[in-house]
């Protein structure tokens, strides 16, 4: 087996090829005009999409039934209550960072406890928890916009040789993924559960534990992310989760990792992450109308996933 | 059907894996109104051969002809189904969310229309009652709840049940392993009355009694072929299992070791809930066996070991031998060295980061110390025969650091030959200071044990050390006197 048809067996090579072809035909059909702004807002929109979708990743990769849908409104509670901390003081800057994490922390762990006390399936106990957590975003505010302050706003749209500031530390982040995922006892028991709950406690993995970790750091990831995009879109708006909710899944999807559990990739994460943005831009460039965008959007994902799936996965 | 000619002929029948040869030009021939049995060590290549002739495994060359029709072409399991070719699987193939009768409906596409529950029903029912009288199953059981033991006589039963299509060549492959002395007994007489009436069976075990008991002829696999084939009465145990290959078996017994229960501590209490039960001891360094029919509480006992559960003290970290694989044991995307590294993670730990190559090193090292079939340790784990899979179990298990070790019914489809090695390493780790606990069906193994408790209905029911075990007294003890 040589190593060019190797890398062909890999999940997440159809997300990043799909990535490469949207962005091609785009430029193709500006004829190159600004392709690279293109890809540049596509690695600052991709980068918000990764850090919720790495949490995603984690808790779908727990096995059938596990999913966290309470990451836009998680992102909206952190987003809000962080910039109303700060109200535009840059002194305030870590202040708001870390009372992001912590609501999103807390978030988990109100999720965890619901999943664990009262028995709630998580797709359960995340959507209705998500409607609390929402409320108390929209009673914090009352509606109010609160602009970021300045030095954070200039820092998540700040490039470094042409690329996103953003982009590069997300990076950073995936890579530290990649590690938990593959190269520790934790990231093993993931996946152990994913495959078979009940033979991975009778193999000693910490089940309970695990799962509790997840759920918090989903959560604690939503957070950041509320956070940062809050930073970067001028203020927390009550609507800004809304399309993380099915995108976070769609990325991990597209990305590779099995939606049954037990078999996950964080490359295919920014592949996906890219390709759903470009995918959308093209579509934009072409001039399609928004009734035919979105079945397109539909058939290609479609099309990656068949073609992901015919790759190598089994089941 | 013409009497003079054979029902199934295998001719020249190949079949490779990747690198693995698993089938080399097997030719056989099975008669109506015969039963076969089937023996060879793990991997040796007879479930791949079953799985040829009931079409789940397409041959790379060779011919399958059944009852005159050669059917090498249009090989699926529909089609073998369609001329009376039945399996019981090793790995069950029953479908877990759905009743007993429901799965009954699933081989039987010819029950249909309105009623078609009631129908199933009593097919399954009817059979149930023939093959295993006092079988405690109802039609409307769903499957995942049965334990593995009402599950394989469920999927037994499906296999002799007769609609349209008849049964005309029932395959077994290790129906016994997961059943206890008495439902193995009920079904091999109705091997018997199935066989008489004309009927031919395959029979696959590694219980080499059972075997010669119930074939009328025997056919031994080695390496992927058939190495001999003789009339059953022409063979004995010790014939077989040279046959085979296997060394010659381990007489060293059990008795010659001394009795440390006097002065080793104890290193687990348990008690069963059920009233009445007498409670459990194991000492350090003891082989402590349970016994008992299957399903009796010794799972559970063993679990709550395992789990530390209040109920049992136990001194000690606990690692598990899981014996229903599929549900207990086995990560079905891992490669067989993550299957067997997962119970010693801690150890590999550089700071946070597991070491790969010593994880990889180490289960590699247990592949060749329990004999697994496998080129290579990064292959899948599903590509192993279940034996072999449950040597992987083993390792996980023995290669751990755990202080005591609990086995669930460990060696269901383990050939005689890797039994004795497990035997003789159970007893070496044993003597260095492990505990082991050990569920078991099968006498043999209770013979391996320094001291037994027998379950009866969630309790224990009797306590024989060493010197007073033998087999009629678990018998005894495994039946109500009023039963």
């Amino acid at each position: 087996m040589t190593g060019v048809l190797h890398i062909f067996r890999q999940p997440w090579i159809w997300a990043w090829i799909g990535a490469v072809a949207v962005w091609l035909a785009t430029a193709t059909f500006t004829q190159g005009r600004g392709a690279t702004e293109v890809l540049s807002a596509a690695m600052t929109f991709g980068a918000f999409f990764v850090i919720v979708a790495l949490g995603q990743m984690f808790v779908i990769t727990l096995g059938p039934g596990n999913v966290d849908l309470s990451i836009p409104a998680c992102m909206t509670l952190a987003g809000t209550v962080a910039m109303k901390t700060m109200d535009g003081s840059a002194g305030m800057i870590p202040v708001g960072l870390l009372i992001a994490l912590a609501i999103g922390a807390g978030v988990g762990a109100i999720n965890y406890a619901l999943i664990r006390m009262l028995r709630i399936p998580p797709i359960i106990a995340t959507l209705s928890s998500s409607f609390i957590f929402q409320s108390a975003a929209i009673w914090w505010n009352r509606g109010l916009r609160v602009k970021p302050p300045e030095p954070l706003g200039d820092f998540t749209t700040a490039k470094i040789a042409g690329v996103p500031l953003i982009a590069l530390l997300v990076m950073i982040l995936a890579v530290a993924g990649h590690v938990l995922l593959t190269r520790t006892m934790y990231g093993r028991g993931v996946v152990a559960i994913g495959q078979n709950i009940r033979a991975a406690h009778l193999a000693g993995v910490k089940v309970e534990r695990i799962r509790a970790a997840t759920y918090i750091m989903c959560a604690t990831l939503a957070g950041l992310c509320g956070y940062l995009l809050s930073a970067f879109s001028g203020g927390a708006a009550l609507n800004m989760g809304e399309e993380y909710l099915l995108s976070s899944i769609a990325v991990v999807v597209i990305g590779g990792t099995s939606v049954a559990g037990g078999f996950a990739n964080v490359p295919g994460l920014w592949g996906a992450a890219l390709f759903l943005f470009l995918l959308v831009t093209m579509l934009n460039t072409f001039g399609a109308g928004a009734g035919v965008r979105l079945v397109l959007t539909g058939l290609i994902i479609i099309g990656v996933i068949v073609a992901a799936s015919g790759g190598k996965r089994r089941t | 059907m013409t009497k003079d000619a054979p029902v199934v002929v295998l001719n020249g029948v190949e079949k490779s894996f990747g690198a693995v040869q698993a089938l080399r030009g097997v030719s056989l021939e099975l008669w109506a109104g015969e039963c076969l049995g089937l023996v060879g060590h793990n991997g040796a290549g007879k479930s791949t051969l079953m799985n040829v002739l009931s079409g789940n495994l397409v041959p790379d060359t060779g011919r399958i002809e059944v009852a005159g029709s050669d059917i090498t072409d249009r090989l699926t399991p529909q089609n073998a189904t369609r001329h009376g070719v039945r399996c019981v699987y090793q790995e069950l193939s029953l479908c877990p969310n759905l009743s007993v009768a429901e799965n009954a409906r699933i081989t039987h596409p010819s029950i249909s229309g309105p009623g078609w529950r009631r129908r199933a029903r009593a097919l399954i029912g009817g059979m149930l009652d023939t093959v295993f009288p006092g079988h405690g199953i109802s039609a409307d059981d769903i499957v995942g709840d049965l334990s593995i033991a009402k599950r394989q006589m469920v999927e037994i039963a499906r296999s002799f049940a007769v609609t349209t299509t008849e049964a005309r060549v029932v395959i077994l492959d290790e129906p016994t392993s997961s059943l206890d002395a008495v439902a193995a007994t009920k079904l091999l007489s109705h091997v018997r009355r199935y066989v008489e009436a004309g009927g031919s069976c395959v029979l696959i075990s590694h219980l080499l009694g059972e075997i010669l008991e119930t074939s009328d002829r025997i056919a031994v696999m080695r390496d992927g072929g058939v190495v001999e084939l003789d009339d059953a009465e022409h063979f004995n145990r010790d014939s077989l299992v040279a046959a085979m290959g296997s060394v010659a078996e381990d007489a060293r017994d059990s008795a010659d070791r001394p009795v440390i229960r006097d002065s080793a501590p104890i290193v687990v209490e348990a008690r069963p809930k059920a009233p009445d039960s007498l409670a459990l001891a194991a000492h350090q360094g003891e082989v402590v066996g349970l016994a008992g029919l299957s399903g009796q509480g010794q799972t559970e006992l063993i679990v709550d070991v395992f789990d530390h559960a209040s109920g049992a003290q136990v001194e000690g970290s606990v690692a598990l031998v899981a014996g229903d694989r599929q549900t207990d044991g086995v990560f079905p995307l891992w490669s067989i060295a993550d299957n067997i590294s997962v119970g010693s993670l801690q150890r590999f730990l550089r700071g946070i980061l597991i070491d790969q190559t010593q994880a990889r090193d180490f289960a590699d090292e247990w592949r060749q110390r329990i004999g697994i079939r496998t080129p290579d340790v990064d292959d899948p784990i599903l590509s192993l025969s279940g034996g072999n899979q449950q040597k992987a179990l083993f390792a996980r298990a023995l290669g751990s650091s755990a202080e005591i070790i609990v086995m669930d019914d460990p060696m269901r489809g383990v050939d005689v030959g890797t039994k004795q090695e497990v035997y003789g390493m159970i007893r070496d780790e044993a003597a260095q200071g492990r505990t082991f606990l050990w569920y078991t069906t099968e006498m043999d193994e209770l013979r391996n044990c320094d001291h037994v408790y027998v379950f009866r209905e969630g309790g224990i029911v009797a306590d024989l050390p060493r010197a007073e075990m033998t087999e009629e007294r678990v018998l005894h003890a495994s039946f109500r006197a009023d039963a």
